[in-house]
């Protein structure tokens, strides 16, 4: 019998700019307040994973700033759900029973990044000659389809339009317009101001019909997680087995082949598997949640999301929109830290801090934002590629 | 003396250009780029088909914002092509909301890229909208 895995310590950073914070301080900042908040030092610790997907540091290079112990070290990348793929990494190992304690952290230096992916199109040649698994004798982007993450996340949330109706760009800046609200009760988000629906809709286009308050901001930050065993956690005082939050499941899927899927990435099945596995082995339904942290990398995503993850029936989505349950004061609330649009998304961070999130309401720390009485929560990322981490959270009952 | 090369190696050109596809001979999954094996059945053997001219816009997106050097905006699209999506960029249209929608008829069309320093012609393709009659 596997162990459980128990998240004992998590922290993240003030998301947004830290002009005078290389990604060591803010990774070294996440690490040393999640030991602290977990109770142990690094001389706990048996594993560590660790994401920095854009800007090249290590693991090892963290160690160096808070603690050389020899352990062994995961470097991981699994794009958007590199955090997600770092916690995943320390709880296979807590539940293999290899270690007591894992530690797991994601940071990003991201402020001003601009357009992420495609890069500058490359001159055209001298001469047209093929290269690549296209025989391509130019670049392609722009020329047979977009690259950009906008523009790919546009078409997947109008490809849910074309399916089942609904759809308005009206629509996907509500959606907007709740998480910028929802924002403003954060105080580590990088934006928390309200935005009224004209001032997203009217705000300059990135890719139709997202707007830029409609995409994930970049920014800095940082999170990380204590991970510890069942039978560890019971030799732990009451105050920390109080403050642990149980890890009812956590669950990695990769796309599976279908039609089409090499030519729009599908990021609705492979969500859609993540949920059930994790549904499963959680013993719980989606009716169970009391919230959700959603990848809203666009307002695109997050509403083919409410249909991926089961919160609502097949189709449905728009419905469940429109029904108002994603709010806050909603019956399943969706991305109540104001998800990616305003919280920010620093990438290797955000599968860790949308697990802080929900650890945070479930401990009853939340503050203003205190959804009252959650037991279970939710946290889902997506890895363009692709790759879905899910996560489902449950409040001690210790 | 080729004085024309397609954009990529699936756009066939000549009197009627086209796209074709590697099709997998056990489970008939298409493919656009050079194939290892098949990713649905592990396959290695594939057959080259004609893939329909005309289709359907299933989903789009204006490009606004973009790569430095790729003209904006631009409308990027996937087009059901006989139950094959294509990914392609829908031309001779307005790209705004008004004049590209969901479910449009398109069609294949070629036009040229440019000639290179040794007279070769480079040749694109797009979709654009089919005329209704
Ligand atoms: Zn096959």
């Amino acid at each position: 019998m596997a162990e459980n895995a128990w998240i004992l310590g998590i922290n993240m950073t003030k998301f947004g700019k830290h002009p005078d914070k290389d990604a060591l301080d803010l990774a070294s900042e996440a690490a040393l307040a999640a030991l602290k908040d977990a109770g142990v030092t690094m001389k706990d610790i048996g594993v560590l994973a660790y994401g920095n997907l854009m800007g090249g540091s290590s693991g090892q290079m963290l160690q160096k700033q808070i603690g050389q112990t020899g352990i062994p070290v995961f470097n991981v990348a699994n794009a958007c759900a590199t955090g997600a793929t770092a916690l995943r990494t320390v709880i296979l190992a807590v539940k293999a029973g290899e270690v007591d304690f894992g530690l797991a952290v994601g940071v990003e230096k991201l402020s001003g990044a601009g357009l992420l992916a495609g890069g500058t199109r490359k001159e055209d040649e001298p001469t047209w000659t093929p290269h690549g698994r296209f025989g391509a004798v130019a670049a392609i982007d722009g020329r047979i389809g977009t690259e950009t993450m906008p523009g790919v996340f546009a078409q997947i949330g109008m490809e849910y339009g074309y399916k089942y109706g609904g759809t308005s760009f009206e629509l996907f800046a509500r959606i907007a317009e709740k998480n910028h609200a929802h924002s403003t009760l954060n105080p580590l988000a990088t934006y928390s101001k309200r935005m009224s629906l004209e001032e997203i809709m009217n705000d300059v286009m990135i890719a139709y019909p997202n707007t830029r308050p409609m995409c994930s901001a970049n920014c800095d930050g940082a999170a990380a997680a204590v991970v510890v065993s069942d039978s560890k956690l019971k030799t732990l005082s009451l105050e920390q087995r109080r403050r642990a939050v149980k890890i009812a499941a956590s669950v990695l899927t990769t796309d599976p082949w279908e039609e089409g899927c090499q030519v729009l990435p599908n990021v609705n099945t492979v969500t859609r598997n993540g949920a059930r596995q994790a549904y499963e082995t959680a013993g719980i339904g989606p009716e169970d949640l009391d919230l959700v942290e959603l990848h809203d990398c666009f307002a695109t995503a997050e509403l083919v999301h409410y249909d991926n993850l089961m919160l609502c029936e097949p189709g449905g989505a728009v419905d469940f929109f429109n029904s108002g349950a994603p709010w806050r004061d909603g019956r399943m609330p969706v991305n109540v830290s104001g998800g990616l649009e305003s919280k920010g998304h620093p990438i290797a961070a955000t599968g860790i801090a949308n697990v802080w999130e929900i650890c945070h309401h479930l401990r009853g720390e939340a503050g203003d934002r205190q959804i009252p009485g959650a037991k279970v929560g939710l946290a889902h990322v997506i890895g363009l590629g692709s790759t879905c981490g899910i996560h489902i959270l449950e409040k001690s009952a210790a | 003396m080729a004085s024309q090369i397609p954009l990529v190696d699936y756009l066939v050109l000549g009197d009627e250009p086209h796209l074709i596809a590697h099709e997998c001979e056990q489970c008939g999954a298409r493919y656009f780029d050079h194939r290892n094996a098949c990713a649905n059945c592990s396959g290695t053997s594939f057959k080259t088909v004609d893939i329909p001219t005309e289709g359907t816009v299933t989903t789009f997106t204006i490009v606004s914002l973009a790569a430095p050097g790729i003209p904006v905006p631009f409308v990027s699209a996937i087009v059901d092509c006989g139950g094959t999506p294509v990914r392609t960029n829908l031309v001779n249209v307005e790209p705004d909301p008004e004049h590209v929608t969901l479910g449009m008829k398109v069609r294949l069309t070629t036009f040229s890229l440019g000639v290179d320093s040794a007279g070769v012609e480079a040749i694109g393709f797009g979709f654009e909208p089919v005329p209704s009659s």
